[in-house]
């Protein structure tokens, strides 16, 4: 129940928002609902009994699918990371205005709701049907509320997602037909007999789609556009959350699916997600602008957690699970300090600004910590997951982990270096007249400051939540 | 037999109106009360119940599939004539006279559910084809749709004539024009004759023809272009898709016979690919919403293919909900466009500002056409898409198809771009109460269905 729950009161909250034509209203509404669906993901996080977490219910008999919802190790983590971050985006952005503030919101809900539904369902045509749903809202969010080019990029990006699912969705009515009980059901999947040419087929056919999302390096061009033009509300749930849909995928349906075509081709995706790594470092360093900082240190992260899911060990499975609910809320947080830059200054060129935090020491302060997160400093969230990780990739080839380190210093590299053209120095003409941030914006990043500390300095509970699900998964991988 | 006596019986009575009846929107709420009626006869049929008990010496033969078939032509047609009724009224003064051309196509579409002997398979297209060539040259005092329907009259006939030509040889070749008669296998028609064969190629172009799959699509689109928007609507929905069922027919029954000796499946599968291939490419250069539409519709030509390539049971539902999903869709679309003043991309420019009921419907419909999930047309694609992947080869065949899926996208979506992220002043024609609720309704179908595709076919079934 508690799994249907989840995906269901943000689709009625989101149809509801839809039609109330009062700003105000709209965001007192969609705040309760989505601290709503938190306290039912943080239910969801504590419960143990099945009843509960799953449901079950006869869809498509022709089909032989069924709408199979459940929670487990893996859906726990990412469904609360998703119900975390809608109250932090609203609360961030409540000032900012939009024109139809109702259809904005909405539109915010269905985009979870899909989401949501991706990660929790247990399907695989169910987890198909979600992926576009997911993709469709954020589409209309995109190209109507975004910047100047918004129309282009984001049609890019949308063609772009959208020939990778269409591919996926070939790979798996291909499994469908192979499997023994003609049934979408994972453990059907699982199961599946594919002959090794064949799954190795599927395996790239499935991978390319989960390969754009993420983004991995030669698909990855969409990526820095689209966050740079979409409205930075959106850009926060894109990047904290709908790129782990790719990251999920891999883990919930690739790798159990084709345990050996994995693993065949695991030298070819790791230095795919290596080569990322460096190239979208190497451009962050070149960048003058914060947005596209971050959605290239994005890609390098994404790079990191690909590499260290295809190194089939333990511990780097396990990081992965941990860094993806941390990097989303790092990257949410640094997005909050540059829309409160560009929404007050007008600008988002580092080279513009200079000496902020004469002038923000608050600010200045949140963000500092968001940063640290970002190049995952000791006693930061971050730096568990990225050890793990590492320590999964090094076991797996030493000189891959070695060129993968390198990206960790070019993270401090570009990160330090935007903090101190940003706020240190002197101030310059546009940061003069400068305040410190908002109300609003500060109770958002003291939300996630105290998320990146408290499961900096103790990640027990995160490590004990996704062990379960390493564990199943690791069976399953000769 | 129901619906085919009561369809050219209604075609008949709506003749005489014609001259009875004076007041001009009369007609059409006449016609909706033939199509209610005509739906009621043929349910009935479908459980069962027949109405005239007429020996066609096996002719015909009436299958739950069939049936359910002219449900969907018939439900697609009462949509169509209630969004679009107004709209016909406005094109001249025959207004009785077009609704008699829409019976008598009708009737045309049940005997091609049901032929079972390729006589009346030739019967079956001609009286669904020249009611369509009166209709496409219905604006008589427009060049161009003189043009387009002088074009479809000699392409037609000469599909026609080829078609003739076929049957005469298959007839040489196996000696009977009944379908699926059991072979004499003595004598000279012993095994498959190559004079079937080559009956069977001449068959299959003239239905290429008629369904409008490349190599042989080129009337098309001048045709739908042409042709006033309202009967456009019409001939690019339910009659295509009737001249679908008629080839699956034949597909299922006389080239599964014949695959010893030729290799169908290969044939169809050049003839999908180069029909993905013109439909979707082109579309993608059109200015004209309508062209474009004429387009998809080749495009969409090529997915409907899928099914007579496989012949399985995937196929053949697949065809069912395709059937619905891409009428309902187009019906729609083609009922906003008319009511367009301005059809070109630039047209719909900043339509969600003025008529949010309208854009909104309108994207709901490119969705589907698209094979956006949640809507008919996604569930309509992945029939046809499983059931290729059913038949165990040609997969590579389903990835060229989803990839030209993805170059659809890029079309149908320039309209979504136009109506809701530009801006503009689209002049519309006024818009009606009922005319919105009609089409929020055939919206919440397609939803319908695509969420919960049972809904279809439990009809099948029971």
């Amino acid at each position: 129940m508690i799994a249907l729950l989840l995906i269901l009161i943000p689709v009625i909250g989101g149809l509801i928002a839809l039609f109330i034509k009062n700003e105000n209203t709209v965001k007192g509404f969609s705040l309760f609902i989505s601290l709503i669906t938190l306290v039912i993901a943080l239910f969801g996080v504590y419960s143990n009994q099945t009843s509960e977490l799953h449901y079950n219910v006869s869809w498509m008999p022709d089909l032989g699918s069924r709408f199979t919802l459940g929670l487990d190790g893996l859906s726990k983590i990412l469904s609360l990371l998703t119900a975390i971050s809608l109250p932090v985006i609203i609360i961030a952005t409540y000032k900012n205005t939009y024109a139809n503030t109702g259809k904005f919101f909405g539109l915010m809900f269905l985009c979870q709701a899909g989401m949501l539904g991706v990660f929790l369902s247990m399907d695989a045509l169910l987890f198909y049907f979600f992926w576009e749903l997911a993709l469709i809202p954020a589409y209309f969010l995109c190209s109507i509320w975004g910047g100047e080019r918004r129309i282009q990029v984001t049609f890019k990006f949308f063609i772009y997602t959208f020939v990778g699912s269409l591919l996926m969705l070939v790979s798996i009515l291909f499994i469908y037909f192979k499997t023994a009980d003609h049934s979408f059901a994972m453990q059907s999947f699982y199961h599946a007999n594919l002959t090794a040419s064949q799954s190795q087929w599927m395996f790239w056919l499935f991978f390319i789609a989960l390969a754009i999302k993420m983004p991995i390096f030669p698909f990855h061009t969409w990526q820095p556009d689209t966050y740079e033009q979409a409205p930075t509300a959106v850009t926060m749930l894109l990047s904290g959350v709908m790129v782990k849909m790719g990251v999920f995928a891999v883990i919930r349906w690739l790798l159990p699916i084709f345990p050996n075509a994995s693993q065949s081709n695991s030298s070819i995706i790791i230095t795919l997600s290596v080569i990322g790594m460096l190239y979208a470092s190497l451009i962050a360093i070149r960048q003058d602008d914060i947005k596209r900082l971050i959605a290239y240190s994005s890609i390098a992260h994404i790079g990191l957690m690909c590499a260290a899911l295809f190194s089939n060990q333990q511990v780097g499975m396990q990081g992965v699970l941990i860094q993806m609910f941390n990097h989303g809320i790092n990257i949410i947080g640094l997005w909050i300090v540059a829309d409160a830059i560009q929404k007050q200054l007008g600008t988002k060129k580092f080279s513009e600004l200079g000496g902020l935090a004469q002038k923000a020491p608050t600010l200045a302060i949140l963000f500092v910590v968001m940063c640290l997160a970002n190049v995952a400093l000791p006693l930061t969230n971050a730096f568990v997951g990225e050890f793990l990780m590492f320590n999964g990739l090094f076991r797996y080839n030493p000189i891959m982990a070695g060129i993968a380190g390198i990206s960790i210093i070019l993270a401090a590299v570009y990160t330090l270096n935007m903090i101190q053209k940003i706020f240190y120095g002197n101030t310059v003409a546009l940061t003069e007249k400068a305040y410190d941030s908002s109300f609003n914006i500060n109770v958002a990043l003291i939300i996630l400051v105290i998320v990146v500390i408290v499961f900096g300095v103790y990640p027990q509970p995160m490590l004990n939540l996704t062990q379960s699900g390493v564990n199943t998964l690791i069976t399953k991988i000769p | 037999m129901n619906a085919i006596i009561f369809s050219a019986g209604f075609g008949v009575i709506m003749m005489f109106c014609s001259f009875l009846i004076s007041n001009k929107s009369s007609y059409r709420h006449i016609a909706v009360v033939g199509l209610l009626l005509l739906l009621v006869v043929n349910v009935m049929e479908t459980n069962g119940f027949d109405i005239f008990h007429i020996n066609s010496y096996g002719m015909l033969s009436y299958t739950r599939f069939g049936l359910f078939f002219n449900t969907i032509a018939i439900g697609s047609t009462l949509i169509y004539v209630l969004l679009t009724g107004k709209d016909i009224e406005r094109l001249g003064n025959y207004v009785a006279e077009y609704f008699t051309l829409i019976f008598f196509v009708l009737c045309g579409v049940c005997i091609l559910s049901s032929y079972n002997n390729l006589l009346m398979l030739f019967l079956g297209i001609e009286i669904l084809s020249i009611p369509l060539y009166i209709l496409t040259g219905s604006d008589k005092r427009n060049l161009k749709s003189n043009e387009a329907s002088l074009k479809y009259f000699l392409m037609g006939a000469f599909s026609t004539g080829l078609m003739l030509m076929g049957i005469a040889l298959m007839y040489g070749g196996t000696g009977t024009f009944s379908l699926d008669v059991v072979r004499s296998q003595t004598g000279l028609y012993k095994g498959v004759s190559f004079l079937e064969i080559i009956g069977l190629l001449f068959l299959m172009v003239s239905m290429a023809f008629k369904v409008s799959a490349a190599p042989f699509h080129f009337w098309t689109p001048d045709v739908y272009d042409g042709a006033p928007g309202v009967f456009t609507s019409f001939m690019a929905t339910v009659a295509k898709v009737a001249a679908f069922v008629a080839f699956l027919k034949l597909c299922y029954v006389r080239m599964t016979a014949t695959s010893t000796a030729i290799d169908w499946q290969l044939l169809f599968a050049i003839i999908i690919i180069t029909t993905l291939l013109f439909g979707n490419i082109t579309a993608v250069f059109q200015q004209s919403v309508k062209r474009m539409l004429a387009y998809s519709s080749i495009a969409q030509a090529g997915f409907m293919l899928f099914a007579l390539f496989s012949l399985n049971d995937f196929g053949s539902k697949g065809l069912l909900m395709y059937s619905a999903a891409y009428c309902l869709a187009t019906i729609g679309l083609f009922a906003v466009l008319v009511k367009m003043k301005d059809v070109t991309f630039e047209g719909y420019n900043g339509l969600a500002k003025t008529q949010p009921v309208l854009a909104a419907t309108n994207a709901i419909f490119l969705l589907s056409l698209a094979g956006i999930p949640l809507t008919a047309g996604f569930l309509a694609k992945y029939y046809m898409l499983a059931s290729v992947i059913a038949t165990g080869s040609y997969t590579w065949l389903v990835v060229i198809a989803v990839l030209f899926a993805a170059v659809s996208v890029y079309y149908y979506f320039r309209v979504v771009q136009a109506m809701y992220f530009k801006t503009g002043d689209p002049q519309t024609e006024p818009i009606t109460g009922s005319f919105k609720i009609g089409l929020i309704a055939l919206a919440a179908i397609i939803i319908i269905i695509g969420v919960l595709p049972q809904t279809l076919f439990n009809w099948l079934y029971f």
